[in-house]
């Protein structure tokens, strides 16, 4: 609440008010356009947040569909502490739990196991969810859902299919190299001009295998008959 | 309201008490980009493509004209010593509510436009609206001001980004109309283009301009 009790200050000759505001309208006003801007910006968020993350859980959908080559179902494990569940416990927040996603195919064989993965890129993290078949240890697809990386040369490990196909089959771990020989089942090559970024998706990828495998393969021990 | 019509008296220039004048200065005479040179970050980084440079327009103009009108209409409540704080505050409470709401509504363009929606913020163009018109003017006039100099800018953004799609990509809101036989200046739609497309409409406005003055007898 503002109040301009003190009669100075109005109208054209704001400008010119020989003796400043006191300290309390200072505050006030400061006080008063803070509590409208969170109220309005609260009132905003209210309603815009149930489209936003219905998009986002759309595009990663389509993106979990997309890696995984289309499976007939797909499952979804919930990582608790180091363990891979199907239900996590009662109490957990489960949009905070990591997840991978088990894909069957329509007689029930698993075609593999997607997961999201980020690392820093040339400009900012590049974010990409990708799947890969446990046994096999090799790649299925990749797809990058959030980058920053510079229009026209970075952004093609997003754009440039004949980059982004490359990761449909080779062996891990990915290794980048400029001109593959095709001798090696794990050589991508990366793309000129984008090295960086291309790099980035290589090693996001190693990386996160590394890290989920064993827990696939524990889950693989303990949860499958 | 003690002495308004003295004010008034003392300021012969404001042509049309209505505000058509407001809002028509901003389109051309005082193009916020153009002539005042103000905005040129989003102006250069975010008009690749049509549909980037009309969000980013829109976006621009709503938050210019919310911002004018509250200014504006709390003029007189805000002490001199915070009306900058004051202004900054109002500014990016709309574009905050512009960011949520085009994530809301049209995710692909707000995905394109990344960080330059919360740096509508710090775009000189609004902020300047504030202290030299809006915390000076009636709500009216201000909303009219603010409408002007957030087309003009629209405007000359929809221009930028249409060059540059067209000749970078060879399509005009993402359909192809140069045909498969075209090559795309790729450079047009890299930062680099931005100030090439920019160069090249200050030349033809300054040209314009430079043309007028014999013709009618009377600069700007």
């Amino acid at each position: 609440m503002t109040h301009d009790a003190t009669g100075h200050g109005s109208t054209a000759t704001r400008e010119s008010a020989p003796a400043g505001a006191p300290a309390w309208r200072l505050l006030a006003t400061l006080g008063g356009a803070g509590a409208l801007a969170g109220l309005l910006i609260v009132l905003t968020w209210q309603w815009t947040t149930p489209p936003i993350e219905a998009h986002r859980a759309l595009v990663l959908q389509q993106a979990i569909a997309e890696v995984l080559r289309h499976p007939a179902r797909w499952d979804t494990l919930y990582l608790e502490g180091d363990q891979l569940v199907r239900q996590p416990s009662v109490g957990a927040d489960v949009a905070r739990l990591e997840k991978a996603w088990l894909g069957f195919d329509a007689n029930g064989i698993r075609l593999g196991v997607a997961v999201t993965a980020g690392e820093p890129g040339f400009a900012d993290v590049v974010s990409l969810i990708f799947a890969w078949d446990p046994d096999s240890r090799r790649l299925l697809a990749m797809k990058v859902i959030g980058s920053k990386e510079t229009p026209g040369l970075g952004d093609r490990i997003e754009k440039d299919s004949a980059f982004v196909s490359q990761f449909r089959g080779p062996s891990l771990p990915l290794k980048g190299v400029k001109a593959a020989s095709g001798a090696d089942p794990a050589e991508v090559d990366v793309i000129t001009g984008a090295t960086i970024s291309s790099r980035t998706v290589i090693r996001a990828i190693n990386a996160a295998v590394a890290r989920w495998q064993p827990r696939i393969e524990a889950f693989d021990r303990e949860g499958r008959p | 309201m003690s002495a308004p019509a003295s004010v008034d008296m003392a300021a012969p220039l404001k042509l049309e008490p209505g505000g058509f004048d407001d809002l028509m200065r901003g389109l051309w005479r005082e193009n916020p980009v153009l002539v005042q040179m103000l905005g040129l970050c989003p102006t250069l980084a975010v008009t690749n493509t049509v549909a980037n440079s009309l969000a980013m327009g829109l976006a621009t103009l709503f938050v210019l004209v919310c911002s004018s009108i509250l200014v504006s209409s709390l003029r007189r409540l805000i002490p001199a010593e915070v009306r900058i704080a004051s202004f900054i505050l109002i500014i990016a409470t709309f574009v905050t509510i512009a960011d949520m709401a085009l994530e809301a509504t049209v995710p692909d363009i707000h995905k394109a436009l990344g960080a330059f929606i919360a740096l509508i913020v710090v775009n000189c163009l609004i902020l300047s609206r504030q202290e030299a018109f809006a915390s000076r003017n009636g709500v009216r006039r201000s909303a009219m001001d603010a409408l002007g100099m957030g087309t003009g800018f629209t405007l000359v953004l929809l221009v930028m980004g249409s060059l540059r799609e067209l000749l970078g990509s060879g399509s005009l809101l993402a359909v192809p109309v140069l045909g498969t036989g075209f090559e795309p200046w790729v450079i047009m739609v890299l930062p680099p283009g931005g100030f090439l497309a920019l160069g090249v409409i200050l030349l033809a406005q300054s040209w314009w301009q430079a043309r007028r003055i014999p013709a009618n007898g009377r600069g700007t």
